[in-house]
């Protein structure tokens, strides 16, 4: 019988990634040719008078007309916002303001599978995603801080919070909505006003959203979303009646929001961006730890800030695991996001695959080497192949810059104080990733690793009641659970 | 057999993370199966049932129905395929390969104290002898749990490898009893051990012990199968028995398997189910999905 080793044998997944088309009923979502500003409990026309597209980007198709708020328009949110917060908000019973936080999510639940299939056409994200995790997610965050609402005394024992006034909220195009319940659910809670802008590539779920908080009866103007890009959000930073800033997005971008509220008594949070690290040791459960770095990196085609775009792979399982790798890659479905069994759908817009495709080049010209999924990908519309690299070293660009796609950077390590210090060794440190079958190793990690969350033996879990943020240049808050709240109050 | 030298230290079988496990099966029942990719799903499934009648009243005038029924399994549905084998208990070998004649269809007995396995091994090894003389293609073995759950590795590995040098041309299945094992490392080495022992299937349990077959089981095992596969270079066909009873369960096994070992497994040479009611929810959905309309179960034959 054959006893030989035999590294050329390969296995064949052909026949796993070519189903049977399962597309997701485009008709049961109702998208507007046009969509105005949501200010005062009201969709109003913009004072700008102008319109921007948002497209699919699995298709380029056009999906709508999106309204974009000029500085006049920002001007009056925040004023609405102001009133609001002065006239009604701030006054009212927190187990009032309870009801109206708990109304969104019973809503957000009602109309799950909508809002799901509009995420979907408008970011690229596969349904499975949007279906399982991002809406349900959305839903959960307004659940757990309507609870909080008028428990806030358990919160901060023997201390006296009060709201901070009027919070303008800045959100990215990786989790539109799940980012704006994010936002919006902790500040509502605590008592403030919000004026919120979506990316300017996906607005439909934040507008769907207002539809919401419209027919969940809020009190007028205690949110406001308004649409725009760059220049709207600069506005609603640099507003003066603003008390509060919450950002999630670049690095870039949140060093120019830190600079603008300088001197300034607006106070901040900002969720920036990351290079995770994902540490396999060899005593880990390989297959499953290969599971969780597939879902640390392609998971919303690595439009995660705490993507695990960084691997290190003990010496000794080196090998294996990387071939386990390959394998996996082979049988992820990249294709049409709306189809059910979709692993990886669109890149979110043309300039992102621009930049990915552009990390790529770098990673080969450093020479580093590259392997693909053999997949077909669509001619239409903005995909990535599932890509990773292996022969990478520490001062490869590949390791240490943020790509935000589905791009994997692989590399050995060989002893516990060597992985600390590489997987340290970045300006970001938002999460990492470890995995051993040994628990005293996985607190030793954890106290060592210079990130907000560590994961061990599982990546990319989110829960409501658990706080999320940086350290270093991932920015400086923290989102969700207890934690969360206190980017809403003064202490007092 | 495998030479010695090559054989590794079971009790260094790879770890096996409960939550990861249980997540990555739950992954695969969330692939859609529609249309022709439903239909051809189905009737490979049909293809790879191991129709089972293991019962202390079972009789010549029962097995012989059954066996019919292996071969004619929907009339009513023209061009399908039959199962692929009947699994008896060795006295019914002589029936089932009469009545199944040239057809092509295996019979597979269960040999060795079929299901506790407390026996010595003498009668063990009489018992699978018996069985392949009457005419059994495949044997399907029982571990001894006892000695495994003792750490007595090597006993079980020299009684697997007794067992299949007895089987002589009939291929080997050995059943785990997984819901005996209980967790998923000694699931894992449990499966290390059969194949290293020499092994052509490795199968999840008797049906006589719940749980039996389950989706995390039986990817723990198909893992296991891959890596002997890269390690050998040979290659182990998959048995999940009991507890499969329903078609879109066993679409998910045949996702979770395309997913793991890749289209070269997807055959009966190398994946079968042991269930006895499979059968019949596969053929209503089969209908179904021609006329459009379930059927009642009247109109689906009972052996």
């Amino acid at each position: 019988m054959a006893t030989k080793k035999n590294n050329t044998i390969k296995l064949k997944f052909d026949s796993a990634r070519n189903l049977a088309p399962a597309p997701e009923s485009k008709s049961a979502a109702k998208i507007d040719p046009q969509y105005e500003l949501f200010i005062n409990g009201k969709f109003e026309k913009p004072q700008s008078k102008k319109y921007f597209p948002t497209i699919n980007p699995a298709t380029e198709e056009k999906l709508s007309m999106i309204a974009e708020a000029n500085g006049a328009d920002v001007n009056k949110a925040v004023t609405a916002a102001r009133n609001a917060y002065d006239k009604t908000w701030k006054k009212m019973p927190p187990a009032e303001r309870a009801k109206y936080i708990y109304r969104i999510a019973r809503m957000l639940q009602e109309r799950a599978r909508e809002f799901a299939i509009i995420e979907t056409l408008d970011g690229g994200k596969p349904i499975r995603e949007s279906r399982d995790f991002d809406v349900p997610t959305a839903a959960n965050h307004f659940f757990y801080y309507a609870g909080w609402a008028d428990k806030l005394e358990y919160a901060f024992p023997n201390r006296r919070t009060e709201p901070l006034g009027v919070a303008g909220q800045i959100i990215p195009w990786n989790f539109p909505l799940l980012m704006a319940a994010w936002k919006i659910a902790p500040a509502l809670a605590c008592g403030n006003t919000v004026v919120l802008k979506p990316a300017e590539n996906t607005s439909l779920t934040a507008l769907k959203l207002a539809e919401i908080i419209q027919e969940a009866d809020l009190p007028p103007g205690v949110v406001n979303i308004i649409t725009g890009a760059g220049a709207t959000g600069a506005a609603i930073v640099n507003h003066p009646g603003i008390n509060k800033i919450a950002f999630t997005g670049s690095t870039e971008v949140g060093k120019i929001i830190q600079r603008a509220i300088a001197g300034t008594n607006k106070k901040a949070t900002l969720e920036l961006g990351g290079k995770a690290a994902n540490i396999i040791f060899d005593d880990a459960p390989l297959d499953q730890a290969v599971e969780g770095v597939i879902n640390g990196i392609f998971f919303n085609q690595g439009h995660v800030c705490c993507a695990g775009s960084r691997l290190y792979v003990q010496e000794s399982v080196f090998k294996q695991v990387v071939r386990k790798l390959k394998d996996r890659l082979e049988t992820l479905i990249v294709g049409d996001p709306i189809d059910k069994n979709t692993d990886i759908g669109a890149i979110n817009s043309r300039a992102q695959l621009d930049i990915i495709n552009k990390y790529i080049k770098i990673g080969i010209q450093e020479g580093a080497e590259m392997y693909q999924s053999s997949c077909a990908i669509p001619k239409k519309g903005f995909f990535c192949r599932p890509t990773i690299f292996t022969n990478v070293a520490q001062s490869n660009r590949i390791a240490q810059e943020e790509i935000f796609g589905p791009v994997l950077a692989i590399q050995s390590f060989r002893t516990d104080d060597e992985v600390i210090e590489k997987a340290n060794n970045t300006p970001y440190g938002l999460s990492a990733g470890v995995w051993t079958d040994k628990g005293s190793k996985i607190f030793n990690m954890t106290t060592k690793l210079r990130a907000g969350v560590v994961w061990a033996n599982t990546f990319n879990k989110f829960d409501p009641s658990s706080p999320f943020g940086g350290y270093k240049e991932s920015g400086y808050g923290r989102e969700g659970g207890v934690h969360g709240l206190n980017a809403y109050v003064n202490i007092v | 057999m495998i030479a010695t030298k090559t054989i590794p230290d079971f009790s260094l079988s790879p770890h096996v993370d409960q939550v990861g496990i249980e997540e990555r099966a739950s992954r695969f029942t969330k692939r859609s199966i529609k249309n022709e990719t439903k239909v051809n799903g189905l009737k490979l499934a049909l293809n790879m049932i191991d129709l089972t009648t293991l019962e202390g009243k079972d009789t010549d005038g029962k097995v012989k129905q059954l066996c019919y029924k292996a071969l004619h399994l929907h009339d009513a549905y023209p061009g399908l395929p039959t199962v692929a084998a009947i699994c008896v208990y060795p006295s019914m070998v002589k029936v089932a390969k009469t009545a199944l004649g040239d057809s092509g269809v295996k019979v597979a007995a269960v040999a060795t104290a079929f299901p506790s396995g407390q026996a010595p091994r003498d009668v063990k090894i009489r018992d699978t002898k018996y069985a392949v003389q009457n005419g059994a293609d495949e044997i399907d073995m029982v571990i001894s749990r006892g000695k495994f759950l003792q750490g007595e590795y090597n006993f079980v590995f020299d009684e697997i490898a007794a067992i299949k040098e007895a089987c002589g041309e009939a291929r080997l299945k050995v059943i785990l009893e997984t819901g005996e094992l209980v967790t998923y490392d000694k699931v894992r080495r449990a499966s290390d051990i059969a194949m290293y022992a020499g092994a052509d299937f490795i199968k999840t349990s008797t049906g006589k012990i719940s749980p039996a077959a389950t989706m995390p089981v039986t990817l723990v095992m198909l893992e296991a199968i891959r890596d002997f596969y890269y390690k050998t270079g040979k290659k182990i066909a998959m048995k999940p028995a009991g507890g499969i009873s329903k078609a879109k369960l066993a679409l998910h096994y045949l996702v979770m398997l395309n997913e793991v070992l890749g289209e070269d497994w997807m055959n009966n040479e190398w994946f079968r189910f042991g269930a006895s009611s499979l059968a019949n929810d596969i053929l209503m959905q089969l209908m179904k999905q021609r006329t459009g309309v379930y059927q009642s179960a009247n109109y689906f034959s009972i052996d």
